[in-house]
């Protein structure tokens, strides 16, 4: 089976089969979230730390009912309570908690690269939990698995991913995992929220949602920040729902079973209608559910147990 | 590793016989056939289970119905083989609350196996019972556990490994002996 | 006291000289320059197999001392310079205080002075504590010692201010160096922008943020008809329009530092913060801009922006480490590695950008030349010394460099300041 890896840090330090691996792992794990006792045994013993240095309710629930899940203990830190408001740096930080034992940490942190920092210095397994505009990867794979669970596949699908890329760790992992399993990926939004340079990571650019739509599997709409507006990225909010937003009516030209994908939160009618976002078409929940599977899939590859010689 | 086969212990037609005969033992032992439940440990442990349902449905025309349990979450024996274990789905459509669970895997060795898979059941449902069935019990335990129907008692050294072959997902049912290449 | 070097190959551009010859330094001066002299009394460097070259001057080099004494000293600073084989180094002004004051200017002369080794020129700012506002008092500064103003990291944003400082210093043939960026544009980047920021999610720094104050600069240059340096030129747009301004003889000069003609922003994918610099590491075709500008005479200097920090400021985030690299004890190896030993340039060229030019554009008369009546300041080059970087073994304060572990070939070998023996890496 293919999983070597000792983090998380990205989905551009996985492999295709690693990226299959987990998440047929996910699959299988699945089943224990819909047990009466939604628990098995194989993290006992383990402790991971919860490090977030951005608010996040989902993905932080999610890290922590996975790991609790697999029966590992799990401690939560915030930014707010913790001695980084003292002034305290990165490192120090990381180096007091390693000091307790972990044997991984979550990290949810503002800037780029810095999962992939304190795994220079660190012995514990990192898990990127969100860096920056840099990475996103358990979002990524739970909106693959999503994607896979409903469209059995994911190579030669066309995925829409829409609205403000030049911000979005979930539009840079997305777009590294799709085509490593074989997607075709097109981005759309406003040009200063959509250099062309984007391209290199292997997606096609389009400025055009009605025509980018035509024919799409998938169409993943992202959450506008709407501080974006008074740097100018696009004119109004209302200018931006004109183009870019994701209607009934412009999501009549997507293939027949199109599904609607967001990794929330929502900014409803701004980006999305309301409709679609509760319509049939909608896995917008499911994605939250799956990531409970895909993150316990996660944390057993990197902190289960070793296979064993087969106890005969 | 390499393996080479040390011997051969039976073959197809032995096999047939044990499983008629455990399943004898089975029915017999169980008069409410209808509260059973088949339960079989990955990966062989399940095409046994399969096999022993097919046969009481012949001899006493009832349906028991087989789940599947992967216990690798279970497990406490990890050793340092650099690859994880994949695991696999554990599928049980039924409820066990109150059913007499038999459970079902190939090789019957240290015991830890079934250990795991006894406190994956129990956090399944609280089964009235749980039988044991192994094919083969080479002996070498290392927890309290015994068998409640056998295929075959085989004495073994540690070093040498059992392999029960199926013909439904190998080449031919039979069972051998094997022990690591290139030693005595 | 006198000093013989004795058959070294001596290249100096400002006289065209490029052979093997003694020179005689009587004092801080040398006194005469011969095929064979022979003064039984002098004590004598034995310069076969060296190069001997007019003191190698950077005039982009920041101090720290006074203010952030942790990061460098004037003493260490001085020690890192005089390894690294420069005689005389131009120090920016974002201290604490900021250079805008004579007292500042008396102190770091002063400490100068006391480390005893190459010689300091500081760089007064052009406002006020680097602020942009009101210009600060350059005729003072320039009385006591400023050799030029500049308000380096923080560029003015203001057109007007620029302006005015370039009119103002026109009347002393003052020179202005500009960083040449436009924060709007650069605002909260860290690396260059393109494919790789793309993929690292990294905020860019455009190239267009250099290059529109380049055009800025180079314009109002032209109306006032002050002079102008533009510092470490980074992009392929900035030498367009440079090559643009020489056309016209306008009175620009620029220059460029190592690690931009050698390292790329492909580099950047660790994370690493010793590779972060203001401006960003570009590409690769920038840098072959930037190369082909040095080859052909149009980048007057080459310059390291030496800036050192502490180990604990860059052992952070990405985002949040300074910006800066350690380049003194690195840039001639660097230089001689990568420009000479593969024929970029001529060694007569890299002397001139290295030395010849800075002495001009800073009007440090006796300096940057091999002449009776010059300064006794020489810089030795081992052309054949392989080395291997080695962060521990700097002699500055800091080891912020993303150099460590290089194995070059070249170095310098011996340091000469006003005739006095500063550095050597052998025993003389």
């Amino acid at each position: 089976m293919a999983f070597n890896q000792k983090h998380l840090l990205g989905i551009q330090s996985l492999s295709a089969s690693e990226i299959i691996t987990i998440l047929d792992t996910a699959e299988s794990l699945a089943e224990i979230s819909l047990r009466e006792v939604k628990k098995v045994p194989i993290l006992r013993g383990k402790t991971i730390i919860n490090l977030f240095y951005e608010p996040s309710t989902r993905t932080r629930s999610s890290f922590e009912l996975a790991a609790k899940r697999l029966s590992a203990d799990i401690s939560n830190f915030r930014k707010e309570s913790s001695s980084v408001v003292k002034g305290e740096t990165l490192k120090d930080t990381i180096l007091n908690l390693e000091a307790m034992n972990t044997d991984a940490i979550i990290i949810r942190h503002a800037f780029a690269g810095s999962p992939y920092f304190i795994s220079t210095f660190c012995s514990s397994h990192i898990i990127n939990a969100g860096d920056g505009a840099h990475e996103h990867p358990t979002q990524a794979l739970l909106d693959a698995f999503t994607i896979k669970q409903r469209k059995k596949k994911i190579s030669s699908l066309k995925i829409v991913i829409a609205g403000d890329i030049l911000h979005s760790r979930v539009a840079r992992s997305n777009v590294l995992l799709l085509k490593k399993l074989g997607a075709e990926v097109v981005l759309v939004g406003p040009p200063p929220l959509l250099p062309p340079y984007f391209s290199t990571l292997g997606a096609k650019i389009d400025y055009n949602l009605d025509r980018a739509v035509k024919g799409a599997d998938v169409i993943m709409m992202l959450r506008i920040q709407l501080e974006r507006q008074d740097k100018s990225f696009f004119p109004s909010l209302r200018e931006y729902r004109n183009l870019y937003s994701l209607t009934r009516e412009r999501f009549q030209n997507a293939k027949k079973d199109a599904i609607i994908m967001h990794p929330g939160p929502i900014n409803r009618d701004v980006e999305i209608s309301t409709d679609l976002a509760d319509s049939t078409e909608s896995v917008i929940l499911q994605q939250v559910e799956n990531g409970v599977a895909v993150r316990m899939a996660v944390l057993y590859l990197l902190l289960g147990g070793k296979e064993h010689e087969i106890a005969d | 590793m390499e393996e080479k086969i040390k011997a051969k212990i039976m073959d197809s037609g032995k096999i047939k016989r044990a499983f008629n005969r455990i399943t004898n033992e089975i029915t017999e032992r169980n008069r409410d056939l209808n509260n059973l439940v088949i339960i079989g440990i990955r990966t062989r442990g399940v095409f046994i289970a399969k096999r022993i349902s097919q046969l009481i449905e012949k001899f006493e025309g009832i349906k028991v119905p087989v789940g599947v349990l992967d216990i690798t979450l279970y497990r406490d024996d990890f050793s340092e083989r650099k690859e994880k274990h994949i695991v696999k789905q554990t599928k049980i459509d039924f409820s066990i609350t109150d059913k007499d669970v038999l459970l079902v895997d190939d090789v019957l060795f240290t015991g830890r196996t079934i250990r795991a898979a006894m406190d994956s059941i129990i956090d399944l449902g609280r089964p009235k019972t749980i039988q044991l069935l192994v094919f083969i019990d080479r002996g070498h335990r290392e927890l309290p556990i015994k068998p409640d129907y056998i295929g075959k008692s085989l004495p073994t050294s540690r070093r040498e490994k059992v392999r029960v072959k199926l013909k439904d997902i190998d080449k031919e049912d039979e069972v051998i002996i094997v022990e690591p290449a290139g030693m005595k | 006291m006198k000093l013989l070097i004795k058959n070294g190959r001596v290249i100096d551009p400002a006289s065209q000289t490029d052979k093997t010859l003694d020179i005689l330094i009587e004092k801080n001066k040398i006194v005469d320059i011969k095929t064979k002299i022979s003064v039984p009394s002098a004590k004598i460097i034995d310069a076969a197999e060296l190069v001997v070259a007019p003191g190698f001057i950077d005039m982009h080099v920041h101090l720290r001392e006074p203010g952030q004494e942790h990061k460098e000293t004037i003493r260490t600073g001085s020690a890192a310079a005089a390894r690294g084989g420069f005689t005389s180094i131009a120090c920016m002004p974002n201290t604490f205080p900021v250079i805008d004051n004579s007292g500042t200017i008396k102190y770091i002369l002063s400490e100068a002075k006391k480390a005893g080794m190459v010689n300091i020129f500081p760089i007064a700012a052009i406002t006020k504590g680097q602020k942009g506002k009101e210009l600060s008092e350059m005729a003072e500064l320039i009385d006591s010692g400023a050799v030029a103003f500049s308000d380096d990291g923080n560029p003015v944003s203001n057109s007007q201010v620029m302006r005015s400082a370039l009119e103002y210093v026109k009347q002393f043939d003052g020179l202005i160096i500009s960083h040449c960026e436009n924060t709007d544009l650069s605002e909260n980047g860290v690396m260059n922008e393109g494919p790789y920021s793309c993929q690292l999610g990294l905020n860019g720094i455009p190239a267009s943020a250099e290059e529109v104050m380049v055009a800025r600069d180079i314009i109002l240059a032209e109306k006032s008809g002050a002079r102008i340096h533009l510092a470490h030129l980074s992009t392929k747009g900035s030498i367009e329009l440079l090559t643009a301004a020489k056309a016209k003889k306008l009175k620009v000069t620029a220059e460029v530092t190592p690690h931009h003609l050698i390292l790329d922003d492909s580099s950047l994918v660790n994370y690493d913060t010793n590779l972060k610099v203001n401006p960003p590491l570009r590409d690769k075709k920038d840098i072959s801009s930037l190369i082909k500008a040095v080859k052909s005479g149009l980048i007057d200097v080459i310059a390291t922006d030496h800036a050192p920090h502490s180990l604990d400021e860059k052992a952070v985030e990405f985002d949040i480490a300074p910006f800066g690299i350690n380049g003194l004890e690195t840039a001639v190896s660097l230089l001689l590695d990568r420009l000479i030993n593969n024929n970029t340039i001529s060694l007569q060229r890299l002397i001139e950008m290295c030395s010849t030019n800075p002495a001009k554009i800073l009007k440090l008369k006796n300096k940057g030349k091999i002449c009776p009546g010059a300064d006794a300041d020489l810089t030795l080059l081992d052309l054949n010394k392989k080395i291997q970087v080695d962060v521990n073994k700097f002699r500055s304060k800091s080891k912020n460099s993303p150099f460590h572990d290089w194995k070059l070939k070249g170095a310098p070998a011996i340091t000469i300041v006003g005739g006095k023996v500063i550095y050597a890496n052998r025993s003389i």
